[in-house]
């Protein structure tokens, strides 16, 4: 599946899985992901693109919205209270938020340890090493590597905080579609779930699709779903009031 | 929830220190070597990071713990996990039953959106977290500052989802001990937030005390 209307599709990369990816998505831009065969995972950062230091935080993110998961209307907050991105489509209802990535150990517990020697490419890939080879081109390291947004992937708790993973969560065709509230660096890496109980090594791909977009109107429903993400933007819109003619005037 | 006392003897601890409201505070804590936080007067969120004394690049990790206890809270026996997956501390006592993994610290940055844009100038967690790291010897900064623990802070999630802050279940003279299994810098600010419940409105010294 595409982006289905008429809107200016500026770049496509079909990531393959167990792949990473980095891309600056500028404002005005966004970032639309499509599961196209079902039971993908799209772990994910976000940093501001002109200071990399400011970046996603999910604690931030998590409190100011009073959810433990993403979904549309959500807003992804930086540490320094502005919003990076917002969730302006979503057909799953809920993104994991703090299962982080795999480490080296749990991949191959789960799906034995393969290596490159053996098995080329398809060797068995880490979230985390992945990840950290993503951030290093951006000059990141383990240092800035922190709470990723896991996309497409449903982990609940029972009353006790007992941690569940549902299966089956994200149908082929799924789409979760990312506006750029500022220029971002979005990292991407669609190794599998940490907590997918498979044990069958089968990443999936993820459709990755720039879109032009208009900026986020008063009526915008990230900006009204909650008092808190009206602050937020009235924050962005400080951060971008010296930017001539793209609607940066504080509110 | 879990209710386990400890053995230890406050007489025999080797170092004991209050810390005020409002304070960071720095240590590091010896392999073997046990801490305890005190709840002294009740209900106060004590924000916490643990770092790697040889290499803090290695530090604790919030998802790293949840995912691998299969839990989000922490309790007695929950392991504190870093980010490269190896085992920083362990809980071997706790009289308060659960501590939050995903409230992080308050920022003026996150009071300004979470609760009105003029609460910038109150002070904050992360302001303590900063001062702190500006003038440790490790030269820490912002990028160290992860999610952090907040010790005997109540922030329920519900099977649907939904997170709040809600009043705390510590109480004066609960606590919490945990094990260092490595070298380990403590990172502490004893949380100075005024605009929701988790210091009880009042925000409260706390006691630190290590054994070997």
């Amino acid at each position: 599946m595409t982006a289905s209307d008429s809107r200016h599709v500026v770049r496509r990369e079909r990531l393959p899985g167990a792949r990473s990816w980095s891309l600056e998505l500028r404002r005005g831009y966004a970032l639309r992901l499509t599961d196209e065969t079902g039971g993908a995972n799209c772990s994910a950062l976000f940093y501001n693109a002109r200071q990399l230091l400011e970046r996603y935080n999910m604690a931030d993110t998590l409190k100011a919205q009073y959810t433990a998961f993403l979904t549309r209307g959500h807003c992804c907050y930086s540490d320094m209270g502005r919003i990076l991105v917002s969730i302006t489509d979503d057909s799953c209802g809920w993104h994991d938020a703090y299962c982080g990535v795999s480490g080296p150990d749990e991949v191959a517990a789960r799906f034995g340890d393969l290596r490159y020697q053996q098995a080329r490419n398809g060797w068995h890939r880490s979230g985390r090493d992945s990840l950290l080879k993503e951030l290093g081109k951006w000059g990141m390291g383990l240092s800035d590597l922190d709470s990723t947004v896991n996309f497409f992937s449903k982990v609940v708790p029972d009353e006790d905080g007992a941690l569940s993973f549902v299966s089956g969560h994200s149908p082929a065709g799924s789409v979760v579609e990312l506006r750029a509230e500022m220029d971002v660096v979005v990292v991407l890496d669609t190794c599998p779930h940490p907590l997918d109980p498979a044990t069958v090594w089968a990443p999936k791909p993820v459709l990755c699709e720039v879109i032009e977009v208009p900026e986020a109107p008063d009526w915008d429903p990230c900006r009204l779903s909650r008092p808190e993400n009206a602050r937020g933007y009235a924050n962005n819109a400080l951060y971008h009031c010296q930017c001539h003619g793209q609607g940066g005037q504080a509110r | 929830m879990s209710i386990v006392t400890s053995p230890r003897d406050p007489s025999r601890c080797v170092h004991r220190e209050d810390v005020l409201a409002g304070e960071p505070w720095l240590y590091e804590l010896k392999a073997g070597q046990t801490l305890r936080i005190l709840d002294l007067e009740g209900n106060q969120a004590v924000d916490t990071l643990f770092f790697n004394a040889r290499d803090p690049r290695e530090r604790y990790s919030a998802t790293d713990t949840i995912r691998r206890q299969g839990k989000l809270y922490l309790t007695a026996g929950s392991r504190l996990m870093s980010n490269l997956g190896r085992e920083m501390l362990q809980i071997v006592a706790d009289t308060c039953g659960r501590h939050d993994t995903l409230g992080g610290a308050c920022a003026a940055e996150s009071n300004q959106v979470r609760y009105a844009l003029e609460k910038w100038s109150m002070h904050s967690c992360r302001d303590s977290f900063l001062l702190a790291c500006a003038l440790s010897p490790q030269a820490l900064g912002k990028r160290d500052l992860t999610s952090n623990i907040n010790f005997f802070m109540n922030v329920p999630v519900t099977p649907e989802g939904r997170l709040s802050f809600e009043d705390g279940i510590s109480d004066a003279g609960k606590y919490v001990e945990m094990t260092a299994a490595m070298d380990v810098l403590v990172l502490v600010s004893n949380c100075p937030q005024l605009n929701n419940p988790c210091n009880a409105w009042n925000p409260t010294p706390v006691q630190m005390l290590i054994w070997d």
